[in-house]
């Protein structure tokens, strides 16, 4: 019998996961974030439910602040898949104008993300939301279950995790408690990279070379996408070849100079780089245990 | 310290990105653990492992340089721990709370490391660590030596059947690398796993000092003395079990696929087996059959499914099937039954209370059960088995687990997915333990098998193999027993079921009112043939290994049983052989006139006329007649699917 590659147990574990959880839940959504991770991770829930469309929706929780190349994938994706789309953007957010410029990426992260996410969860009544959340990321996310609860307040409590063994998941909730449930726990950068490019799924453009108009900012080049991009006095675009490692909003998302074009050659990249893949965002350059910090308070 | 890994992988890397991603794309995965007492140097070997093995990048490096200033146990050295333990409340504390996954690749292979807390109060996260893990570094503090909580960890990671136990003896530059504090460690831990009757089959012992990096991915100086594998060597190489190629199909339903009208699948993890299009199957519970049709997926239809794959199958016929049924192959299917014996972990501050209804979790299905008083509690620095009403927090117990109704199992040592279990309280929700079934203590009453009558030839269908008697005869030394727990050992490896009736389970027993005179001897024969013939009708592959010196008492039992189902084995030695073996002193006390009617002395052998095989022992050593038999069996169709 031909034994499973190691990509072929984490797609097979995965799968195992989506089904589990759409099964022993009520209301279950996709947080579809239009990266890489959440690129594999609709391609997973395709092939865990084929032939059947999956069974819930994808959920964007917007800050208006994406490329627009990901709002033209994030269609895209919507609509090669058949699946429901909701787009929640945090009224108050909108409505205060709230930008990582004059706010700040803190505020503005929190305001957009964190807060929004919670609105659109309670508002939809949703109980399980998919994640794409690796275990290598970041260190708090390393401890974090596959099956992982949330309060009613949205909050994690790390000292407090339910044990999980072998691949019996408990499923059964408090009133008022949700689940988060993270497909890809044990799948690295490299994994993603090698079974986007091995099942050839679509993914944003901007994480291949091209040339792009930056601008340098406290040591990151910044990508101006769009017009609402407020130059400092001295600052002038230049077009320079540049890919992303991560996607957010792109004033906070940075670019690193390359000529990688295709997968390979990312992958390469990535492979003989020095830096982990977070060093792009802002975010966590905020205060150091910052993610275990904001995911206690609810971010994803 | 600088060390030969990934050196190849980013030649590679660098020159042919390509072929680098074929080869990786095809390295095995190794899942391990570290566990041990608290602070014995746990998730400081892991982040050692991980600088030796390159997978930090410059900005975790600086990051574990400023935590370390911050946080450290090192003054101003690196805190290895401190890349594992991400919490805020760990760094604080400077110890593990809860399990930490890691992942890293060498040259060979890709890792997946989980770290575990050593604390007690955190052994529930010790055991989800383990769960999903092939092999354990076990650390020791060469300064403390085996500890309580070293045994608990042993003791928990045999339970859940990990073979493989790497002993790392740790600290050793604070013992001055010394090789008799070592082998001393080394001389009482093995002791201790000898007395535990669990899975570990394999310990290697590794001198180490994490934080310094001795013996992790190269042979250190400060240990001439050692001339083992360093641990990444050994966790390269090590050779984990790979999923038995004919073990029978397991498969969970978790959820039933029904796009429209037309289309019904049933969607699961494979946990055992492969299958493929045109397979006989069996629901379980139902014990409805069918075939599969077809193995559906998103990149068109598949030709088999494996051990460890999702799948969507559809069969032939239109069955009702729900979410937590086994789909199963239908000539090997799953137990079926609603009451065990197990072994049970008790996870939750809360102790057990005995017959409360508790929700149990196997599979895709969550059941309604309650748990016995404990048989008996493990205490984990003796083994000793104690008496105990509940089970506290931590102990491990062997109980029984008795369900609201029956459910497909298999048990734990032969099937991990299919022999475990959670226990889900039903008010906290909370999993309060986790179990292994060790086998049912009740088969299912209410069991709705498809409208066959249960005869020997559904016995056997069930089986998958016919039943048939073994029939040994010879002198007494000549052989029998030897050769015939032989062969009821190979038929078993190959998933016969067979049942060896000999002079020790039957003289002592059914046969106790007897004696060796003649008729005595004739009665012991045909109640033999008795029960070989009932056992028979129980679908069983019977071994009878009695002297048996009269033909026509043979002949009897061979009548009671169907043309073809006896097999008359001729094991002839000769009488000078035997004699001169002598092993019991029987041929001795019987020319001595100390015992009376002896076959071979004072009473007659009749050798068979005709034997279906006639073993000439003074030519055939005992594997090789064995060997002889199973082929026999094999040439005449018996062996069925286990051929
Ligand atoms: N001298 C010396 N100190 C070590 C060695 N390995 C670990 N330590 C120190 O031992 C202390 C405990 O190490 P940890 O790695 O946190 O221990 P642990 O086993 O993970 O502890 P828990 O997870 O809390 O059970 C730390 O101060 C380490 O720096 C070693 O080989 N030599
Ligand atoms: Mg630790």
């Amino acid at each position: 019998m031909p034994s499973l590659t190691h990509l072929q147990r984490l797609e097979a574990e995965s799968i195992d996961i989506l089904r589990e959880a759409v099964a022993e839940s009520q209301r279950p959504v996709m947080l579809y974030s239009i990266g890489k991770d959440s690129s594999v991770m609709l391609h997973l829930a395709r092939k865990a439910f084929y032939p059947s469309r999956p069974p819930f929706p994808l959920l964007h929780v917007d800050t208006t602040w994406k490329f627009r190349d990901m709002y033209a994938m994030r269609e895209r994706a919507a609509r090669e898949s058949g699946m429901e789309l909701i787009v929640h953007k945090n009224p108050e957010a909108e409505a205060l104008g709230i930008n990582p410029f004059t706010h700040g990426s803190a505020k503005h992260t929190d305001m957009w993300k964190t807060q929004g996410l919670k609105q659109a969860l309670d508002l939809h009544r949703f109980d399980l939301a998919f994640g794409g959340a690796r275990r290598d990321e970041e260190k708090s996310r390393a401890k974090e279950r596959v099956f992982s609860f949330r309060s009613a307040q949205h909050q994690w409590d790390p000292k407090n995790q339910r044990p999980e063994l072998w691949r019996l998941y408990n499923t059964r909730k408090n009133p008022g408690e949700s689940i988060r449930v993270f497909p890809l726990s044990n799948w690295t950068e490299l994994d993603i990279w090698q079974y986007i490019h091995l099942e050839d799924i679509p993914i944003v453009p901007l994480y291949l070379a091209a040339e792009r108009p930056v601008v340098e900012r406290d040591g990151m080049l910044i990508m101006v996408d769009d017009e609402r991009f407020p130059l400092r006095s001295g600052e002038t675009p230049k077009n320079k070849s540049v890919r992303f490692r991560t996607l957010g909003c792109y004033p906070l998302s940075g670019a690193i100079e390359s000529t990688a074009a295709t997968l390979p050659a990312i992958i390469q990249e990535m492979l003989l780089a020095t830096t982990t893949e977070r060093q792009g965002r802002l975010i966590d350059h905020d205060s150091s245990a910052s993610m275990e910090k904001k995911k206690a308070e609810g971010y994803f | 310290m600088n060390t030969a890994f990934q050196s190849t992988d980013r030649a590679l890397i660098e020159t042919d990105i390509e072929q680098y991603l074929r080869t990786h794309e095809n390295k095995s995965l190794l899942r391990f653990i570290t566990c041990g007492s608290v602070d014995d140097g746990k998730s400081t070997l892991i982040g050692r492992m991980l600088y030796e093995a390159k997978a930090l990048l410059d900005d975790q490096m600086s990051t574990l340089d400023a935590d370390s200033k911050k946080h450290g146990t090192q003054g101003d050295e690196l805190d290895f721990a401190l890349l594992v333990d991400g919490l805020s409340a760990e760094r604080e504390q400077g110890i593990t709370i809860d399990v930490a996954y890691r992942f890293f690749s060498t040259d060979k292979r890709k890792f997946i490391v989980a770290d575990t807390p050593g604390h007690e109060q955190y052994t529930r996260n010790m055991v989800t660590g383990a769960s999903t893990a092939d092999l354990a570094v076990i650390l020791i503090d060469a300064r403390k030596g085996v500890l309580t909580q070293t045994r608990r960890h042993s003791y928990l990671v045999s339970l859940v059947g990990i073979k493989h136990v790497v002993l790392a003896v740790n600290k050793l530059d604070l013992v001055g690398y010394s090789e008799q504090v070592f082998n001393e460690i080394d001389r009482e831990y093995r002791a201790f796993i000898e007395r535990l009757d669990g899975s570990i089959e394999r310990v290697t012992s590794i001198p180490m000092a994490a934080l310094r990096g001795d013996n992790i991915a190269e042979a250190s100086t400060n240990t001439p003395w050692y001339t083992g594998p360093n641990l990444l060597e050994f966790l390269e190489n090590v050779e984990i079990a790979a999923s038995s190629t004919n073990a029978p199909l397991r498969m969970p339903v978790q959820w039933v696929n029904r796009p429209n009208l037309d289309f019904r699948g049933f969607s699961g993890r494979i946990l055992g087996g492969s299958v493929k299009p045109g397979d006989a199957i069996r629901v379980l519970p139902s014990g409805k059959t069918s075939t599969v049709a077809r193995i559906v997926s998103l990149d068109g239809d598949k030709a088999q499914g494996v051990s460890g794959e999702s799948v969507t199958l559809t069969l032939a016929d239109e069955i009702d099937i729900s979410r937590g049924d086994v789909i199963s192959s239908a000539h090997d299917p799953a137990g079926l039954a609603d009451q065990f014996e197990a072994t049970i972990a008790w996870l939750d501050e809360t102790p057990m209370l005995p017959g409360r209804a508790y929700l149990v979790k196997t599979g895709a299905s969550t059941v309604g059960g309650s748990i016995s008083k404990p048989k008996y509690v493990v205490e984990v620095n003796t083994l000793d088995r104690l008496v105990a009403k509940t089970l506290n927090v931590n102990e491990v117990g062997v109980c029984t687990l008795t369900l609201d109704r029956a459910i497909a199992f298999d048990p734990y040592a032969d099937n991990r997915d299919m022999g475990s279990f959670i226990v889900i309280d039903r008010l906290s929700n909370h999993t309060i333990a986790a179990g292994t079934i060790h086998f049912a203590l009740r088969r299912s009453q209410n069991i709705h098998w498809q409208a066959l009558e249960v005869d020997k030839a559904a016995r056997a269908r069930l089986n998958g193999h016919k039943p048939c008697v073994l029939w040994f005869t010879g002198l007494s030394g000549s052989g029998k027993s030897t050769i015939a727990n032989l062969v009821e050992r190979k038929l078993h490896a190959l998933g016969v079921r067979t049942y060896l009736l000999d002079g020790d389970n039957v003289r002592h027993g059914l046969n106790k009112d007897l004696g060796f005179t003649a008729p005595d001897r004739i009665e012991n024969i045909r109640r033999i043939g008795e029960v070989a013939k009932l056992m028979v009708d129980a679908g069983l592959i019977v071994l009878t290994a009695f002297i048996s010196p009269f033909r026509s008492e043979r002949k009897l039992a061979r009548d009671m049983v169907g043309a073809g189902e006896f097999v008359e084995i001729f094991v002839d030695t000769s009488l000078a052989v035997v004699e001169a073996r002598d092993p019991k002193g029987l041929y001795k006390k019987a020319r001595r006139g100390e015992l009376k009617n002896f076959t071979g002395i004072d009473s007659p052998y009749e050798a068979p006329d005709a034997p279906e095989l006639h073993l000439e022992t003074e030519k055939l050593n005992a594997e090789a007649a064995a060997d002889s038999i199973v082929a026999e069996l094999r040439a005449r169709g018996v062996l069925g699917l286990h051929a």
